[in-house]
């Protein structure tokens, strides 16, 4: 949670002062619970989860969400391939990712356990509805015997009683068909799952109440089959590996708090940014996974002078911001890694008009179309430089959920005080992921106004490539008496703007662009925890943020001297980076992809900076972080 | 609409500064002297105009035009173009485009401008071939084109730009050419429409493709070749002595000799010849695929009947989805599902 990592700096920062957080000592009540939700992607496990996760932020318990869903929209029923599963890690303590290892797997059909029981913890809880476990699911799952039976699942506490009975048990007084009433076993997992860590139904029973207002028979029988699930644990109590746990709430700063998905982060910092920009903005985007969820957003949010375009490709999309632009309104665009390169030459277009822009990158699995539902951080070469000719652009990268809100307002600051266009990364994670936020107060933010020309600037003369003391051109709104002048993609002699192609005109404007970019104001490098010097600096970007930082406190708490930056500004990096890093014997540099960012660290400073590298689509693993620190302390 | 003061202007307001960059005797210095004739007489604003265009050699046309100018990237005007409206829906924005730009790699664009109804004039300029890379076949070139990309002539069959775009929904569609003294009014006509306007203005590439289209363009002795359409009046062409039939049971158009009545007009009404009504879509449909031969050229306004442009519909959409919603960013960042956490606790309330 990002104001909790704040409040751990100055601390951090002090080389004198050994991390004081303790490591977790083996107690009947443990500090952090993972739970994984696994069904048929017709099942509801999102739902299901989603519930879970705003009992579990009501009960004041931190945590970290990850939802792993197929690429189809519906998979054939029981197939490996359609199971979609939903992560919840939550605790009394600080929580910044979804959790290594479930302790908790719910299985609702054999090929939800097949795909997920490798990553249950040892010992760890299976829950499983053998309603569902019959030969043509287990067919399905290529199981040949019942893994319930045959003893394959010994390592693990098992709990297999027959879900779907209970739940059409539990809803015949609404007189629903079998198969209407089926639908409902994720809210009987649901209230098994809320007993079991002692969460109040009331917020879920006014939920369904709202969710089927129009057909309250429903209403009733969620609401049935929710209460028969709780009452089973009750019931079940006293037998088998069923118990109930009850984790107290992480202190927190006061004050009003919601759950946050990255997707609506970005989109509510954009909504932001645009206010304090004081312009309307222009949303022009196309249907691509992970990215459409924001222009879904802001469709809906039209009284804040967002206009959404649903454009006929991904070219149409960042051309019509760039046109809105060009009229006064701040473009934005939005998309993944696939509409990213298509949105490329447009970029250019952008750098070389020297026009507001903010492109927001939700990543995902690459190259080509890849893996759609999957994360990954494999776009920053092309965030960096994936562009025709020499094309400058800032990039910053969100580290979280909540951090998305922070990291679009900063896009839209510096696209209109530059004049530029502004990558904002993300990724599938932070996208999808929810976690409690603090809910900011926007009057805290420092306005950015944007200023457009009014008269000509150069005597009577109208320089439309004048430059300001940040290296920015004025903008000039098309409509403004006596202002008229020409733009376009062909090198802009400097000051007039007019076609130039001169050998002295295009190295002195490359220089401008590139120096204009460079002089971005950009915040001193700071230290998440750990000292600013030492052996080893853990150095990431954008969404491994949680798993380094929790391997990190970890690693500390064992008397590791290990220290953790957390880079948002990739493109121009914090001045202090470089020495910085080379403050640290080692640096190491985890992330999503084959090396990029760390390539860049080495170009750029010349440091030895080491990669660890994971592309299967999945977060890291804190345990894996772990290991990599203890590998290079060794 | 606000009641807009008049504007008036000379051709010379609407001249650059800028050295005009086409080859010498190029059709676009025609087409650029057309435009800057015609928006003097529309009372435009030079300040309110924009010029936005792709790639090629057409696309240099904003930086001849003292106006707004956005010489935008290969294929994309109708994007840039479509958002610069939506941002300002009271600019007046001219969209200019060739055969390459707006058909082949723009084909997209062009398609969607077009069926969306955004209010804009679009002139594609069409002289069959991309000239500014050198002269290869364009998707306009007749088969048999001999270019440096196709040695031996080309094999693909050619796009009618103006079927193009009735197929695409365009509810305007004019032709005109270069040096056509009939240029201005197909302009105004276009200007008028509420819509996207679209005008294939055939060009002549003097340089890669000269005189293409002599059949029905040559300074002299084509005329007969030429039908230049008008609301509510016969289609007649060669001075009269011909004119355009509707085969009804053949569902086509057809060419029939026109006599002249004992005044000397001509006796079209005998001859079946038929009135051009401009919201005729069907008819407009066959006049755009009429094959030249022993057909004319069907000239000016084709297609005009009026939509509800995409802007207004995108205004309204706003108006209904904000009725009686106050933007309050507070608000809405604390919406969804919320709780609060007490100072004394620390923990929910």
């Amino acid at each position: 949670m990002a104001t909790k990592a704040k409040a751990e700096l100055p601390e951090g920062a002090s080389p004198q002062q050994p991390d004081a957080v303790p490591e977790a000592v083996p107690e009947a009540v443990p500090e952090a619970v993972v739970v994984r939700f696994a069904g048929d992607s017709g099942d509801g496990m999102q739902l299901t989860g989603g519930q879970f996760t705003l009992s579990t932020a009501l009960a004041g318990n931190d945590l970290a969400t990850f939802p792993d869903f197929p690429a189809e929209i519906r998979a054939p029923q029981g197939t490996l391939f359609g199971v979609s599963a939903f992560q919840i890690n939550f605790g009394s303590t600080e929580i910044d990712t979804a959790g290594d290892a479930p302790d908790v797997l719910v299985a609702m059909n054999p090929a939800a356990l097949k795909t997920n029981v490798g990553a249950l913890k040892p010992g760890g809880l299976i829950i499983a509805d053998t309603g569902e476990f019959n030969r043509r699911n287990l067919d399905k799952a290529k199981y040949e015997t019942s893994p319930l039976e045959d003893g394959s699942l010994a390592k693990w506490q098992v709990l297999a009683f027959d879900i779907s009975a209970q739940t059409i048990e539990a809803v015949k007084p609404f007189g629903l068909g079998n198969k209407e009433a089926l639908r409902s076993k994720n809210m009987w997992t649901l209230g098994l799952a809320l007993w079991m860590f002692d969460r109040p139904r009331e917020p879920i029973h006014q939920w369904l109440r709202a969710k089927f207002k129009a057909r309250p028979e429903l209403a009733d029988a969620n609401i049935a089959a929710l209460d028969a699930g709780h009452a089973y644990g009750e019931t079940a109590e006293l037998s088998g590996p069923l118990r109930q746990t009850h984790l107290p709430p992480v202190p927190t700063d006061p004050g009003l708090y919601r759950t946050i998905t990255g997707a609506e982060a970005v989109s509510l910092g954009l909504v932001a940014g645009a206010q304090l920009a004081d312009l309307p903005m222009f949303f022009g985007g196309y249907p691509i996974t992970p990215a459409s969820a924001i222009l879904h957003h802001l469709a809906r949010l039209k009284e804040y002078h967002v206009t959404t375009f649903q454009a006929e490709d991904e070219i149409a999309a960042i051309c019509s911001a760039i046109g809105a632009s060009y009229a006064g309104q701040l473009g934005v665009t939005s998309s993944s890694g696939p509409g990213i390169a298509l949105k490329g030459e447009a970029m250019g277009l952008a750098i070389m008009t020297e026009l507001p822009l903010v492109i927001v990158n939700s990543q995902r699995g690459g190259p080509s179309t890849g893996l759609p539902t999957k994360t990954e951080q494999s776009d920053l070469y092309q965030a960096v430089y994936g562009r025709n000719g020499d094309a400058p652009m800032p990039v910053i990268a969100a580290r979280s959920p909540s951090d998305a809100f922070e990291c679009a307002i900063e896009a839209c600051r510096i696209a209109v005080e530059y004049m530029t266009p502004v990558m904002l990364l993300t990724d599938g994670y932070i996208a999808n992921a929810a976690e409690p936020w603090k809910v900011p107060d926007p009057a805290s933010y420092a306005p950015f106004p944007a200023q457009f020309l009014g008269a000509k600037n150069d005597g009577e003369h109208l320089l439309p490539y004048k430059r300001d003391n940040k290296g920015a051109r004025p903008w000039i709104k098309p409509g403004t008496p006596g202002l008229m002048h020409r733009i376009g993609g062909i090198e802009k002699g400097q000051g007039t703007g007019h076609i130039d192609y001169s050998p002295d005109n295009h190295q002195a404007m490359t220089d401008a662009r590139r120096d204009k970019v460079l002089g971005v104001a950009v915040p001193d490098q700071d230290v998440c925890i750990g000292a600013a010097t030492g052996r080893l600096a853990v150095v990431g970007w954008g969404s491994t943020y949680g798993p380094i930082h929790q391997a990190v406190r970890r690693a500390r708490a064992k008397g590791l001297e290990v220290s953790h930056i957390h880079v948002r500004h990739i493109w121009p990096m914090p001045g202090n980076l470089g020495d910085l890093l080379r403050g640290f014997e080692q640096v190491l540099v985890p992330e999503m992809n084959t090396g990029q960012f760390k390539t860049v660290l080495r170009d750029q400073f010349l440091v030895d900076a080491r990669p660890l590298n994971k592309t299967s689509g999945q977060p890291f693993t804190i345990a894996e972080l772990e290991a990599a620190i203890e590998e290079a302390l060794g | 609409m606000n009641q807009m003061t008049p504007i008036t202007t000379t051709l010379k307001d609407w001249e650059t500064d800028q050295e005009v960059r086409w080859c010498p005797g190029c059709g676009d210095y025609a087409i650029l002297k057309a435009v800057q004739r015609t928006l003097p007489q529309l009372g435009a604003d030079p300040a309110n105009t924009v010029f936005i265009s792709g790639i090629g050699c057409s696309s240099r046309f904003p930086y001849y035009m003292e106006t707004y100018g956005f010489h935008t990237i290969h294929g994309r005007a109708p994007a840039v173009a479509t958002g610069v409206k939506l941002a300002n829906p009271d600019l007046d924005v001219w969209l200019v485009t060739g055969d390459g730009d707006g058909l082949s790699i723009g084909g997209n664009h062009m398609l969607h401008v077009l069926r969306r109804n955004v209010n804009m004039q679009i002139m594609l300029f069409n002289n069959e071939i991309y000239g500014l890379t050198k002269g290869q076949a364009s998707p306009t070139s007749r088969i048999g084109t001999r270019s440096p990309s196709t040695p031996v002539g080309s094999f693909d069959r050619p796009v009618n730009p103006c079927a193009f775009a009735l197929g695409a929904g365009a509810r305007f569609v004019a032709r005109g050419f270069d040096v056509s003294k009939h240029l201005p009014d197909v302009l105004i006509a276009a200007h008028a429409h509420q819509g996207a306007a679209f005008i294939e203005i055939f060009q002549n590439c003097i340089v890669y493709n000269k005189d293409v289209f002599d059949g029905f363009a040559a300074p002299k002795g084509a005329e007969d070749k030429q039908l230049w359409l008008k609301q509510g009046e016969p289609m007649l062409f060669a001075g009269g002595a011909q004119g355009i039939a509707l085969d009804r049971d053949g569902l086509c158009l057809k060419v029939v000799d026109v006599v002249a009545k004992e005044d000397g007009t001509p006796d079209w009404e005998s001859a079946g010849v038929i009135v051009h009504d401009v919201t005729n879509r069907s008819i407009a449909h066959m006049l755009v695929e009429m094959p030249f031969g022993a057909f004319p050229m069907a000239l000016g306004v084709l297609y005009d009947d009026p939509r509800p442009t995409f802007e207004t519909a995108v205004a309204e959409e706003r108006a209904k989805s904000t009725a009686g919603k106050k933007p309050d960013l507070a608000k809405l960042l604390g919406s969804g599902q919320t709780w609060t956490v007490n100072a004394d606790e620390g923990h929910p309330a």
